[in-house]
């Protein structure tokens, strides 16, 4: 919850009681509905009016036109047809949107259990606890066709089936909430704004392998998600939703929190497992996985925090519901951060296998200031970027590798005609020499050297040569690197060399940079 | 112990095989030997770096990957299991192109004035651009201009020639359980270093030397003290003696290119005198001395009540890290020195007065396996002749430096016999320096000392080889004496925690820094391997055969030394000379020096 909105929901709360509504109107903090650019937000409920950009000077006309008149304050609602209503059964707004990770963000009160269990909260649970085998708990999720959203895209069902089998005294469950990929935000809003659906996830998981310990590791930076994650941990434990034979069931679970210091690479599975032990964190040569050899050694499933809150749903409604959205070999949907040049940031979900275009025109509302598309980045920085001719790729965790890309995370960095793609690319390198853990040699010079060359060639001071250079060198940086940061770290430059090599061209022979951006 | 039937903790059955295919060629492999194992079966020579056959796997060099069928990443040879039906390639373009840019990259921030380095000729990293034909490097070569740590006299760091392969790490954790070397910082900033920055002589740093074995590279070597001997011998005034460490004896000739293992203790006497030394005498004299005194002052401990079990003191390594990680238990460790300074005690006292030479023109020179020496022979309380009682140690490196620039050719020398008066000794001095030798050798004449009768088998099996931690008891008098032996920091470790928490129910123990004793040490010739410290111990156990005494207390001069000069065992003269006393010090020494106003970290 940004700044803004704590004037905002302090003033209404103000204002509701001075005109003496505070005993029908209940003024509600959610987590982010997702739109960025146009909070803060105000949605009034029954009928689902979303009021934009509201500021403290709004609110008494809110409250005295809407609530005291119901009139809507029409300069408040937006200019797109469906952007005025958010409905409490269909929380979609500016089209194509299906909710399923985001369900209650936005919607409920996260910080009270009982909104949670009201729009069917820890019935998932309930039902594998009371009418499910672990087995067949794994063997739904199998079916759903369920990959992991934090970019590796591994079937979740198959890596719970490793644990599971796994025999040892002790298993674990970690969420990945190491949110480190630049551009992203996807996991911090949903566990601001539906942490009790992380904690039912990892339960369930718990269940599925036979774990009684979960961990959440967190950024550091994430304060308002720690504070919430701990609040529903108390809650869910006091009404025995979390800690010892659950419902009767004779499961027991519980869940701690990590705090990351705030490395990159943390949020690599192993890495992330080396730090909750306490060690620096970096990555472990693998095999053995996680599944078999994880945490202190012991079978370890790992997910992501969105791969999580896909759980409950699935249970819930069964595999054959989930596999209703999206494509057949991706099923589901996906949250996206829409950032960069694009009219409206944040936060969607939508099916997977949307296209780019329909992403950035339909929901995203284009391009401002009446630029030109240039490039959008898929998956973060450790993503591709891709040119105007593939905005029709459907994008999933399947297609966009075919284009040099990844879907990652599900961040969507976009830029208009104006920027440099070595500046970008420099930009980019810049920040992987700066998180590389150092362990590996590939990563550890690699992105170094990555970075030196992009920079002179950006300064027009690029060889002969250095186009193969870098490209060479990305490739056995892919090949070759220990873990996922130095594999993914060339991406961004392989793909730039692949769709943009005119560019790096120019500033090599013609000592030019086509948008004047590098002042050579 | 695994109960018989049940699987591993790994899940893999003892006996299971794979079938695996390697460049076209099949063989079978226990599942779970890596590829890098399979292929030396078949006579593939996959390149390493940051592979150390004693050490855990790194993995993080990535000079060793090959491909694996199926696979789009390429997998490191060192660490990734065979599994049947597997088929790897290890020698693809793309293969070769990986292993290329790699190396390429570690040399574009690696010194290139080899000529200059300690570790000419017999380097890893050298090796590997010489087999690669690494004509061009295509990045900029540039140093990183890290600072160099001269801060002890045993252990020089120059992090410049360092290329991050994490193997001392390994060695300094996981083997010697001191963990003084860390990564910190990360990316291409990433320093292998002390914490904070600091100097060794500033954190628990046992200045073992072991370090120095896993640096494939010029990193890490010893304090170079070569010149210092070069110029005692060429002045005339100085009356220069060297002794010879018992595990000199057996690692020498490697620094003159023959194969670990051999006996070359006579030629060694030979070389040393032809390099110019007035004197050549033995530390197995005092080795014997040490077994004397020891011997004695267990035997006291056990009459009198003293603190037990007591814990041999000859390994400065251990010493300096009990000094700092077990200050409580220092009461178990016994006040004998170690043969070297007990020898450089009487060198300029009771040779002095025998040979009729003023000390202060003896200029004593130590040849020792070990870098923690170098250190020993610093401490201040070390001067009780009056003198410093070893003036320079030198490494059997050291040694093989000057033997090299001398000309002198091992095949040429003929066989010489050390000097007296401290130059006869047994072959129980010479075992010492073999992990298990001086308990052994202890056991030999603190049994007869005691019952007054001959042992009747000499040689203990249960205390010698390469096992970690090894037991015995023994039967002396009416007395089962119970003794431990530990080599490696590590192992000492398990034992030391163990006597801290009153559960070491030994009477004796013997600890040696280094994994296989001094045969192992610091300061021996490179490679020294675990195959390597097996081969030199086994040799000294054959000198030891070869010998005409084998036990301390038989040994001619001992008892000459002490008809002469020092009385009896423990007596006062002893106490002056041959005993010491030890210091506890902190487990993080830097931080009490940064209350006292010493510079912030960097």
């Amino acid at each position: 919850m940004l700044e803004g909105c704590k004037g905002v929901r302090e003033a209404l709360i103000a204002e509701v009681k001075r005109q003496g509504l505070d005993k029908e109107v209940k003024v509600v903090e959610t987590g982010c509905l997702g739109p960025c650019d146009l909070g803060p937000v105000i949605v009034i409920y029954p009928e689902g009016t979303l009021y934009q950009k509201v500021q403290v000077s709004d609110v008494p006309e809110i409250v005295e036109q809407h609530l005291l008149k119901g009139r809507v304050v029409r300069r408040l609602v937006g200019e797109a047809p469906q952007a005025g209503v958010v409905t409490y059964e269909e929380p979609t707004y500016l089209g194509v949107q299906e909710r399923i990770v985001l369900r209650n963000c936005g919607v409920i009160d996260p910080e009270s259990i009982e909104e949670y269990i009201a729009r069917d909260g820890y019935r998932a649970l309930a039902r594998c606890l009371t009418e499910m085998k672990p087995a067949d708990v794994i063997e739904a999720v199998r079916k759903s066709g369920l990959v992991g959203r934090g970019g590796a895209a591994f079937p979740t069902g198959l890596k719970w089936s490793f644990t599971a089998k796994a025999e040892a005294d002790q298993k674990y469950i970690l969420c990945n909430a190491d949110e480190g990929e630049p551009g992203t935000f996807k996991d911090r809003l949903i566990l601001e704004g539906d942490p009790h659906s992380i904690l039912e996830g990892m339960a369930i998981a718990g269940y599925a392998v036979g774990a009684d310990k979960g961990f959440i590791y967190v950024r550091g930076e994430y304060v308002l998600s720690i504070e919430r994650l701990t609040k529903a941990i108390e809650q869910a434990r006091a009404l025995g939703l979390l800690g010892s034979d659950i419902l009767g069931s004779g499961f027991s679970f519980d869940v701690e929190i990590r705090k990351g210091a705030g490395a990159y690479v943390c949020g690599e599975e192993t890495a992330l497992i080396e730090s909750i032990e306490g060690k620096r964190g970096e990555p472990r040569v693998k095999p053995p996985y996680p599944g078999t050899e994880g945490l202190f050694g012991k079978p370890t499933v790992v997910n992501n925090v969105e791969t999580i809150a896909n759980i409950p749903p699935i249970l819930l409604n069964g595999p054959d519901w989930f596999r209703k959205f999206g494509t057949e070999r991706c099923p589901g949907t996906k949250v996206f951060t829409l950032t960069g040049d694009i009219n409206n940031k944040g936060l969607i979900e939508v099916p997977m296998g949307i296209t780019l275009r329909r992403v950035i025109y339909d929901i995203g509302g284009g391009i401002p200031g009446g630029k030109g598309f240039k490039m959008a980045q898929t998956g973060g920085t450790s993503g591709g970027c891709l040119p105007r001719e593939l905005l029709d790729v459907p994008m999933d965790y399947f297609t966009l590798p075919e284009h040099g890309s990844a879907l990652g995370s599900g961040a969507l960095l976009i830029m208009d005609d104006s920027h440099c793609i070595v500046d970008i690319a420099e930009c980019f390198m810049r920040f992987f020499e700066h998180e590389s853990c150092g362990k590996c040699t590939p990563c550890r010079e690699g992105t170094a050297r990555l970075r030196e060359i992009v920079a002179r060639i950006a300064r027009g001071e690029g060889r002969p040569g250095d186009l193969e250079l870098l490209d060479e060198l990305g490739s056995v940086m892919q090949a070759s690197s220990l873990c996922g940061l130095g594999q993914a770290a060339p991406v961004p430059i392989k793909t730039m060399l692949r769709y943009f090599r005119d560019e790096f061209e120019s500033h090599i022979n013609e000592k030019r940079c086509p948008t004047g951006t590098c002042g050579i | 112990m695994i109960p018989p039937g049940s699987s591993r903790r790994d899940g893999r059955s003892d006996t299971q095989m794979a079938m695996v295919t390697i460049d076209g060629r099949r063989v079978e492999a226990d599942a779970g030997t890596t590829i890098l194992e399979a292929a030396k079966k078949l006579g593939i020579d996959i390149p390493t770096l940051c592979h150390h056959p004693d050490l855990a796997v790194q993995a993080v060099c990535r000079i060793c990957v090959v491909e694996i069928e199926g696979q789009k990443l390429l997998q490191p040879a060192c660490a990734y299991p065979v599994q049947d039906g597997m088929v790897v390639y290890t020698n693809t373009p793309r293969v070769r192109q990986a292993r290329k840019v790699n190396l390429e990259l570690l040399l574009a921030r690696h010194p290139q004035d080899c000529l200059q380095c300690v570790r000419n000729r017999n380097c890893e990293l050298q090796a590997l651009a010489e087999r690669f034909g690494m004509r061009e490097i295509r990045f900029e070569h540039k140093l990183r201009g890290l600072p160099e740590d001269h801060s002890t006299p045993a252990i020089v760091r120059e992090p410049d020639k360092c290329i991050l392969c994490r193997r001392c790490v390994s060695m300094c954790h996981d083997v010697q359980a001191a963990g003084v070397l860390y990564p910190s910082r990360r990316g291409a900033d990433t320093v292998i270093t002390p914490v904070f920055g600091r100097g060794l002589d500033e954190v628990a740093c046992a200045l073992c030397g072991q370090c120095i074995h896993a640096c494939p590279v010029g990193a890490i070597s010893e304090r170079d003290d070569t010149a210092r001997v070069w110029e005692a011998i060429a002045d005339p005034n100085k009356h220069v003696v060297v002794q010879t460490a018992p595990a000199t004896r057996v690692s020498i000739g490697e620094e003159m290119g023959l194969p670990p293992g051999q006996i070359i203790t006579g030629k060694l006497v030979a070389a040393l005198r032809r390099l110019g030394f007035d004197k050549v005498m033995d530390t197995d004299f005092t080795a014997d001395l040490t077994i004397i005194e020891e011997g004695n002052e267990f035997l006291k401990r056990l009459k009198e009540g003293g603190v037990l079990p007591m814990i041999t003191s000859c390994s400065p390594g251990w010493i300096k890290f009990g000094e700092h990680f077990y200050p409580d238990l220092l009461k178990h460790v016994s006040t004998c020195k170690s043969p070297q300074q007990m020898f450089g005690a009487l060198v300029k006292t009771y040779y002095a007065r025998k040979a009729g030479i003023d000390p202060k023109n003896i200029f004593s020179v130590s040849l020792m396996p070990c870098t923690a020496k170098k250190y020993e022979a610093d401490r201040p309380e070390m001067c009780d002749s009056g003198y410093k009682d070893v003036d320079v140690v030198l490494t059997s490196r050291e040694l093989g430096r000057m033997l090299r620039e001398a000309g002198i050719r091992f095949e040429d020398l003929p066989e010489e016999e050390h000097d007296e008066p401290m130059g006869i000794s047994t072959g129980a001095g010479a075992i010492f320096g073999a992990t298990g030798g001086v308990m052994e050798a202890a056991l030999r004449t603190v049994y007869e000392v005691a019952t007054g009768a001959e042992l009747p088998a000499i040689e203990f099996e249960e205390v010698r080889g390469l096992e970690g931690i090894k037991e015995a008891t023994v039967r002396v008098g009416d007395l089962d004496v119970r003794v431990a032996v530990a080599h490696g920091l590590g192992n000492a470790k398990k034992i030391l925690d163990l006597l801290r928490e009153g559960k070491a129910d030994y009477h004796f123990i013997e600890i040696m820094c280094c994994p296989g004793g001094c045969v192992g040490g610091g300061g021996q010739p490179i490679p020294t391997t675990m195959e390597i410290r097996g081969i030199r111990g086994r040799a000294l156990y054959e000198a030891d055969r070869r010998l005409p005494y084998r036990k301390s207390h038989l040994n001619p001069a001992i008892k000459q030394i002490y008809a002469e000069f020092l009385g009896e065992p423990l007596g006062e003269v002893s106490h002056r000379l041959l005993h010491t006393h030890y210091t506890p010090r902190e487990k993080y020494p830097w931080m009490s020096r940064a209350a006292c106003g010493g510079e912030a970290a960097g």
